[in-house]
């Protein structure tokens, strides 16, 4: 999300050392993880359930026997949502006899922490950083779709679900993550049998959008694809309301948020669907234990999809240290060069679906994810 | 019909252009300087307005008074602090980029205070849409109140400025300031009234702009006021009617080049013919051409 690219940590405050309560340094026999994320500061929310979800997939794994029969520590540092803390953070956990890194939760920290784990032959998955240079070298990895792919994917749901045919596109033409998404969506859209009846941009006048919805409109739109962010789409769909248009309206991991726009009319967002890989209302076991223990775990805290994609990221990590018969003897560069091809060869049973990688390119394959807003609330569509 | 819909929606879009340009072409016109800080005190009388109504349950009228007397006092102590000193300096652009910093100072406060999430704006105007043609065409309540909004306070800013003595002293200013003032005008006063009118306009604009677009952010004012300002050149800036007309086409123009022409180009269209009238006729479509007298 660009979202986060965007959030600038204001908060100056020193540090603070995460909730975990671990051990300075590692100890022999353990496998070492370390986690990077914005714990405090403007993007606090996103690096605060990274590192729960994080952790409680590590204590879960720890209760249950460990990795290869090695138990795992997490040790985590703050990064502000800034490149050059993310990057003290890095040189910091290193020294703590860090073997391989979650992280980092947002993009522009990772971009730059990217590089130096590149350099060291450190194995890197993010759960959450979507921009596409998040993961450029061979060494990482992503649980998150990257931000192009989720038009894509989007028009994968869209059609497989048969939710419509013609489909009506408004974006944001100033900015990459919107244009990026749109182009996917189109490129993608043909094989789905979705026909693309209008695609319409907006730039610097980002608060009439009446013209481009009565092109809609006028094309008989019967979904309206919104890749962009919920305070502009909250525009949107009172506009759409206003002018009496109501097809179904589907946005990407940006819309997550709009009901939280203060004084919105929530039910100007009845029926609208949005991309998203976990929401702690699904009805499926895994994911009803998940927010069973997180909330019991960190004082009723209902964990947001950036919890979820850390718990598999931890995960991901056991697979692929399972599938080359790791110990932690062996230092993160051989690590590295073992789960690299490893993670090509696992398959993650997980709470943001069922997730396989691609080696060469590190991007995550799974089957897209999406709710729709009912009274005031995500409700899961499978 | 279709034509029609994108039509009203122009002229809706144009009208809200028209309200803050009104502004900026009567500061323009009387005292002679760009108030770039106007789109951002329409910041602020929205989230005044949005305040009381939420968090002190003001009647939504009494609600724009106050705004209209916040804007006012902030108008007017603006000019005082930042402006009047400057207004004796060397070059006219000490005080064009003091009013980028104040821009700039406001948006900043707002983002100190309100965060950088937006925030909807709750309905002040109370008025049902209009439907023509089985709901083909639907003019929103919000619509007719800016246009006549619009229409309202151009007529009686023309009279204000033309009938009035203190219209007649801000006329003179506008001509010549030491002229006006060796006749007996109070400049500083004079000067003083201008961004005080103005400011309550752009408390009225803003509370219509966000009743039209409802979300505040502390960036709500910046980009309407840039259109607005392009909207009063356009018609000639200075130009009371000239304003209005000038907001109104703006619109128009961008919400038809959006559906005949390109989505992606529309902006650029904008400004593109924003150049072509400028060329034709450098002063705008009704300003006046004054010449200079050496």
């Amino acid at each position: 999300m660009k979202k986060m690219t965007k959030v600038i940590g204001i908060c100056a405050a020193a540090a603070m050392v995460m909730t975990t309560g671990t051990a300075a340094f590692a100890e022999e026999g353990t496998f070492t993880i370390g986690a990077i994320g914005p714990v405090t500061g403007a993007a606090a929310a996103y690096g605060i359930s990274v590192m729960n979800g994080a952790q409680l997939a590590v204590d879960e794994i720890n209760a249950s026997g460990g990795i290869n029969g090695y138990q795992v520590e997490l040790i985590t540092a703050d990064d502000e949502h800034d490149a050059e803390k993310s990057v003290n953070a890095y040189n910091d956990l290193k020294d703590k006899g860090m073997q391989m890194l979650l992280g980092t939760v947002t993009s522009a920290p990772c971009i730059a922490v990217e590089g130096e784990a590149l350099n060291d032959n450190m194995f890197l998955l993010t759960p959450s950083g979507s921009a596409v240079d998040c993961i450029t070298g061979e060494n990482a990895f992503r649980v998150c779709f990257a931000d192009p792919a989720q038009g894509a994917k989007s028009a994968q749901f869209i059609g497989e679900h048969g939710l419509a045919t013609k489909i009506g596109i408004i974006y944001d033409s100033s900015d990459p993550y919107s244009t990026g998404i749109m182009e996917s969506f189109v490129a993608e859209a043909d094989s789905q049998g979705l026909e693309v009846v209008s695609n319409e941009a907006f730039s610097d006048n980002r608060t009439d959008f009446s013209a481009q919805l009565n092109k809609a409109k006028d094309a008989e739109a019967e979904l309206v694809f919104l890749p962009f962010y919920y305070q502009e789409a909250a525009l949107v769909l009172k506009q759409a309301s206003d002018m009496g248009f109501a097809p179904t309206f589907f946005g990407c991991d940006g819309m997550d948020g709009i009901l939280t726009v203060e004084n919105f009319d929530t039910s100007l967002a009845e029926g609208l669907m949005l991309l998203t890989p976990f929401t702690p209302n699904a009805e499926d076991e895994m994911t009803q234990n998940f927010v069973a223990a997180y909330e019991e775990a960190f004082d009723g805290l209902v964990p947001i999809q950036f919890g979820a994609d850390a718990y598999d990221g931890i995960y991901a990590m056991k697979a692929a240290l399972e599938d080359a018969d790791a110990n932690p003897d062996m230092s993160a560069s051989e690590l590295c060069d073992l789960m690299k091809v490893s993670m090509g060869n696992i398959t993650v049973e997980g709470l943001t679906g069922t997730i396989t990688w691609d080696p060469a390119t590190g991007e995550p394959e799974k089957e897209p994810k999406a709710v729709v807003i009912e009274n005031g609330e995500y409700v899961s569509q499978d | 019909m279709s034509f029609l819909t994108y039509l009203k929606d122009g002229i809706s879009l144009g009208s809200v252009y028209a309200i803050i340009a009104l502004g900026y072409t009567m500061v323009y016109g009387i005292a002679k300087m760009l108030n770039f800080a106007h789109g951002d005190v329409i910041m602020v009388g929205a989230y005044v307005v949005l305040m009381l109504l939420t968090k002190a349950g003001v009647p939504g009228i009494l609600a724009v008074l106050i705004a209209m007397a916040v804007c006012t006092v902030l108008g007017i102590t603006i000019e005082k602090v930042a402006y009047r000193p400057l207004r004796k300096a060397s070059s006219p652009l000490a005080v064009l980029i003091t009013a980028i910093g104040v821009s700039y100072l406001l948006q900043n406060i707002a983002l100190l205070l309100f965060g950088a999430d937006g925030k909807t704006f709750v309905d002040v105007i109370k008025l049902p849409s209009l439907s023509f043609g089985d709901g083909a065409l639907i003019i929103s309540g919000t619509t007719i109140v800016t246009i006549l909004a619009c229409i309202i306070i151009m007529v009686c800013l023309t009279l204000f400025v033309n009938k009035t003595r203190q219209g007649h002293a801000m006329q003179a200013v506008s001509e010549d300031k030491d002229a006006a003032q060796l006749m007996g005008v109070n400049v500083n006063g004079t000067i003083s009234l201008t961004f005080a009118i103005g400011s309550a306009l752009a408390a009225i604009a803003g509370v219509l702009l966000c009743s039209a677009y409802p979300i505040v952010t502390p960036y709500t004012g910046a980009m309407p006021g840039i259109k607005a300002f392009v909207a009063a050149v356009f018609g000639g800036i200075g130009s009371i009617p000239g304003a209005m007309i000038g907001g109104i086409l703006l619109g128009v123009i961008e919400i038809l080049s959006k559906a005949y022409i390109s989505s992606q180009v529309a902006d650029a269209i904008v400004f593109g013919v924003l150049i072509v009238v400028l060329l034709v006729k450098p002063t705008g479509l009704f300003g006046r051409n004054i010449q200079e007298k050496v």
